[in-house]
């Protein structure tokens, strides 16, 4: 038998507090109704004697101490799941927010999932090819990685993550069992409907979940999207045997979203005010990446955040970077001389890519090659910062051909075009081609028979 | 024993409880109807507060507390090596039989595997008088390691049974031990409570090296055994790198790895690469030296609180069998933020960063672990820690670093710069410091050579003008520099490129004998001060700097076998036959 309780002590932004409620436990899901008849659905966060703490997921307003209703559902907060989810829109809750209907399944899934358990997992070593070259080649996206795109206001991270998803080439062959689920955590709906089209003119919708919290929509619900999208990752992952990739954006809103509850429950604030679990939050984001070995299926991860003001070293790309297996950074400076995709490439890194890539993998001389091109662009900073001082024309003669190196790799390697797609032999080739600008001794951290077999004019 | 609590208050993993007057200050205990360990952090009259080691949803009110009556504790016996356990000592391998690929909660406790059948050798007889910590029987745990049963800290007496020699598995009696009229029974395993360091006869002195093949280590700022070092670093410069080239390459006899709150993937990379890896000395699998333990980051945080103190208890057991033991924690900041986490839901009136106030003496417990004993039973043992700290932003200044820096002789400060220029191990060599050098230096006289800690002394101040030199380059450019400058910064670029850079992915440079450590330093100090007496002679840098020589001592980590350094001699003849060709011309 459900209870229903009709007195709500306080209302402060999106919790609710109660008195003398029993037998409830903790994560339980509420149903709360509103004098108006509006339902809003919440989930117990604290349970202190006969005292609880409710989060709401919707809006709290309207909602008033004394003319609601909030009953106890006795369940944990789950996801109804099938295949049929593909090719639908769901809102930040995961209900169906398209003309498509309920969806009809008896699959129930816990969003909070389960952590993996590492002895079950399988370590990622398969090259996805994303057909642009800064990233094939120098932070090389594996199988079951996840990779963060840190980026800025402003800047062309929708495009790029676009870019990847109509490019990356995520299942064996045929492309058969891929999908791409897409959740949109506060974003603007000028950037949610660049994604639809974009999906929409590569053909891909049909492959697609969408699960989408807009900027105008209760914060509260904004702490499930991301969780609703994975645990549908999960289940078309390992249940359904898929390829998947995860795209989500924006971590940052996320975060803040966190944060506003946080400070409404009173916690005590660790950095910029963020809750002190702001890092096992988000490692129980990102964790649920992976690939496992008894299961063919895998979940592909990347999470697009905007770093506030520009900030690698603010609290959210910086616990993001401790947990994700790398990061995909956009400059600004690169961004603000037209240079797309503006991959800053030195402060990039891919953790799995040294054994995903190289010989059997990609091609022999790839780890050399973008151990060297990182080396060289990181000497041309140097170089730079130096003309800036002295001037350009009393560089040295090895420092001038570092200069044009700078620029042609800026231009010719980094910069492509939005429907420009190479493969990984095309881009390794434009990265020699580089190379050559630069004196053969320069290149010291090539094998010297690799050298020797690519290094011809 | 059958002493119950009712739970009053849930919030995340802190719960508390009624009715709990007779529970003990950290005491473990079975929470609710799923049976979830935790362990009692606060007793205030009947109310208990329970931090809880697994997910707490679904939890209700009035569910029950169960007392267990004795402190978190690790079993200390045959089963570890080779294994892969939680924070709290569960071993995963078993637990992924039990349920699939994830982790749900209310396992219980389970932990050594008892079914096993151990081959046991005994080394007392009847009558004998055993002490504490003494040992009384030996099993192969594995080809690498034979496990010591030890008498357990605090009992002895006269033996007055033993089983023959044969296979038991660990929960059958092997020894009666009588004691004052009372009888105690040994079994193949003991158990220790966490918490509490494990006792030894005396600490002694640290006086050598751990040999870790990493050049920048072993020669700049070295590892001693017995020592705390710590290796701080922001994000992907390479701490969990650093840290996986000592579990594979330092000459610890065991390594024990402490995978805390990091990422799952890189626990798979071990689990799968170290069975595949030779220890160069045994031809073994390393795996067969290693225990793992894992709380990855998306795993309970109050076990990862723990799962430092399983992993530190576990290195003192078998230091006191008279291992060497290094213990690798990646990362300790983890462990700092899930203190934090806990004690910010305790409601504790924060300090630092709200951290809590007690942060600096729980990480000096934590390090003071570490030692060179001689063991209860006699054995000389070790238990080294190098510990990683990941900085909030990567700024050294945050309290985990600080703290920590307080309490450790190593300092391994990981560059951000370095990193993004793919110098590795990107070991920032003006920022790091070893406070054994001195405690060591009679270990290189004799070990490796006279005048080593000279040459280094030598090397690395050359490293620190070269430094100071940069700064001026970067206003005024190279060419204006007096030559014997330009000729420093030369010398420091071989240093850099050719001796602290290690291809941690090349078969011969991932590990490095300390005997061609030392003479690649050598050959670079002999070129230096070939070109010194060159200059001497006024010859200008431009003659002197040979680009094949340079080019031929960057590449000798590659060109020089590891087994056969003659090759250096040959270096040291091209540079003779150079130089000396050169100052003929200068001198006619």
């Amino acid at each position: 038998m459900k209870k229903e309780y009709l007195k709500i002590d306080k209302v402060i932004g999106p919790l609710i507090e109660m008195s003398n409620v029993k037998d409830i436990s903790f994560g339980e899901v509420v149903d709360i109704k509103s004098s108006d008849g509006a339902m809003k659905k919440g989930k117990v966060i604290k349970i202190d004697g006969d005292r609880v703490i409710i989060q709401v997921f919707e809006s709290t307003s309207g909602l008033s101490t004394g003319n609601s209703s909030v009953t106890f559902t006795d369940e944990a907060f789950e996801l109804s799941l099938s295949k049929d989810i593909l090719g639908r829109v769901f809102d930040g809750l995961g209900r169906p927010a398209d003309a498509g209907g309920e969806l009809y399944t008896r699959k129930k899934y816990n969003i909070n999932g389960r952590p993996i358990n590492p002895v079950a997992r399988k370590y990622p070593r398969d090259f996805i090819q994303t057909g642009i070259s800064s990233i094939d080649a120098l932070m090389t996206l594996i199988r079951g990685q996840k990779l963060p795109i840190f980026s800025g206001n402003g800047m062309t991270h929708n495009e790029l993550a676009a870019q990847i998803v109509r490019q990356a080439k995520l299942g064996e062959g045929a492309n058969e069992d891929f999908a791409i689920i897409f959740a949109a955590i506060g974003v603007k709906h000028d950037d949610a409907d660049f994604f639809r089209k974009s999906f929409i003119e590569s053909n891909a919708m049909d492959r697609v979940v969408m699960f989408i919290n807009y900027a105008d929509d209760p914060i509260a619900e904004r702490i499930n999207t991301p969780r609703c999208a994975l645990t549908a990752a999960e289940y078309l992952a390992f249940e359904q045997d898929m390829q998947i990739l995860v795209v989500m954006s924006d971590i940052t809103s996320y975060c803040e979203a966190l944060r506003e509850v946080s400070s409404a429950k009173e916690e005590v604030p660790s950095r910029k005010g963020y809750p002190g679990y702001l890092y096992s939050d988000l490692a129980s984001l990102y964790e649920r990446a992976g690939m496992l070995k008894d299961k063919v299926g895998s979940i592909t991860y990347l999470p697009i955040l905007t770093m506030p003001n520009d900030d690698i070293t603010h609290p959210i790309p910086d616990l993001t970077g401790y947990i994700t297996e790398g990061q995909i950074v956009l400059g600004r400076e690169l961004f603000q001389n037209n240079i797309y995709p503006p991959v800053n490439i030195l402060p990039s890194l891919s953790r799995l890519m040294k054994d995903g890539i190289g010989e059997g993998y990609t091609r022999k001389d790839h780890p050399d090659l973008a151990n060297q091109l990182f080396s060289c662009y990181s000497k041309v900073q140097e170089v730079r910062a130096l003309a800036q001082i002295i001037g350009e024309d009393d560089l040295t003669e090895t420092d001038k051909k570092y200069m044009k190196f700078g620029k042609a790799f800026e231009d010719n390697f980094i910069s492509q075009g939005f429907e420009e797609n190479r493969d990984i032999d095309e881009t390794l080739d434009i990265g020699w081609e580089m190379l050559r600008i630069l004196p053969k001794e320069e290149l010291n951290r090539i094998n010297p028979d690799m050298l020797d077999e690519y290094y011809y004019i | 024993m059958n002493k119950n609590g009712t739970i009053t208050m849930i919030n995340g993993p802190v719960i508390r409880g009624k009715n709990m007057a007779n529970f003990k200050m950290r005491e473990m205990v079975m929470v609710g109807k799923k049976k979830l360990i935790g362990e009692v952090i606060i007793l205030d009259g009947d109310v208990g507060t329970i931090q809880v080691y697994e997910e707490t949803e679904g939890l209700t009110l009035g569910e029950d507390v169960l007392s267990t009556g004795k402190p978190l504790s690790v079993k200390l016996g045959p089963g570890m090596m080779g294994n892969i356990f939680d924070g709290i000592q569960r071993p995963l391998l078993e637990i992924d039989k039990m349920n699939k690929d994830f982790i749900p909660e209310g396992i219980g406790l389970i932990s050594l595997d008892q079914e096993k059948e151990w081959e046991v050798e005994f080394c007392v007889g009847e009558g004998d008088s055993l002490t504490q910590g003494q040992i009384f029987a030996y099993v192969k745990e594995t080809e690498l390691i034979r496990h010591k049963l030890l008498v357990p800290p605090g009992k002895s007496g006269v033996v007055i049974s033993l089983k023959a020699d044969g296979k038991y598995n660990i929960e059958e009696v092997l020894v009666v031990l009588k004691d004052d009229g009372k009888e105690q029974e040994l079994r193949m395993y003991h158990e220790w409570p966490v918490r509490v360091p494990r006792p030894s006869k005396l600490r002694k002195e640290i006086e050598k090296l751990l040999i870790t093949g990493q050049r920048v280590l072993d020669i700049f700022f070295p590892l001693a055994k017995g020592g705390t070092s710590a290796i701080p670093g922001g994000f992907g410069t390479g701490k969990t790198m650093t840290q996986h080239q000592l579990a594979k390459w330092s000459d610890a006899d065991i390594i024990i790895y402490i995978g805390c709150g990091e990422r799952g993937n890189e626990m798979t990379e071990v689990l799968e690469d170290f069975p595949k890896l030779i220890d160069p000395k045994s031809n073994r699998p390393l795996m067969e030296r290693t225990i793992l333990i894992a709380n990855t980051s998306n795993m309970p945080v109050a076990a990862r609180e723990a799962s430092i103190y399983t992993g530190i208890t576990m290195a003192e057991y078998y230091r006191d069998m008279g291992y060497h033991v290094a213990i690798m924690a990646d990362s300790t900041s983890r462990w700092a933020e899930a203190l934090r986490e806990i004690s910010g839901r305790l409601e504790e009136m924060p300090a630092e960063e709200g951290y809590p106030a007690y942060l600096p003496s729980r990480i000096a417990e934590f390090y003071e672990r570490a030692g060179y004993v001689e063991a209860l039973s006699g054995e000389e043992g070790s238990v080294t820690i190098i510990g990683a700290v990941s900085p909030a932003g990567g700024d050294f200044s945050e309290p985990v670093t600080e703290n920590t820096k307080r309490f450790v002789n190593v300092f391994l400060a990981l560059d951000k710069e370095l990193a993004y220029s793919r110098h590795y191990p990107a070991i920032n060599w003006l920022d790091s410091y070893s406070g054994y050098i001195k405690v060591l230096e009679r270990w290189y006289e004799e070990n490796l050579a006279e005048d080593a800690v000279k040459l280094r002394n030598k090397m690395l101040e050359l490293l620190f003008k070269e430094n100071k030199l940069q700064e001026i380059v970067m206003l005024v450019g190279e060419d204006v520099l007096p030559d014997d400058q330009r000729l420093i910064l030369e010398i420091a670029k071989i240093i850099k490129i050719g001796f602290l850079q290690q291809n941690a992915y090349n078969k011969d440079d991932t590990f490095v004998p300390l005997e061609k450590q030392y003479r690649m330093l050598k050959i670079i100090d002999y070129l230096y001060e070939r070109c010194r007496s060159s200059l001497a002679l006024s010859i200008p840098i431009s003659q002197i700097k040979s680009q094949k020589i340079n080019d031929e001592l960057i590449k000798m980590k590659y060109t020089v076998p590891n087994d056969d350094l003659s090759k250096i001699d040959e270096i040291k003849e091209m540079i003779d036959n150079y130089y000396t060709e050169l100052e003929k011309q200068y001198l006619v």
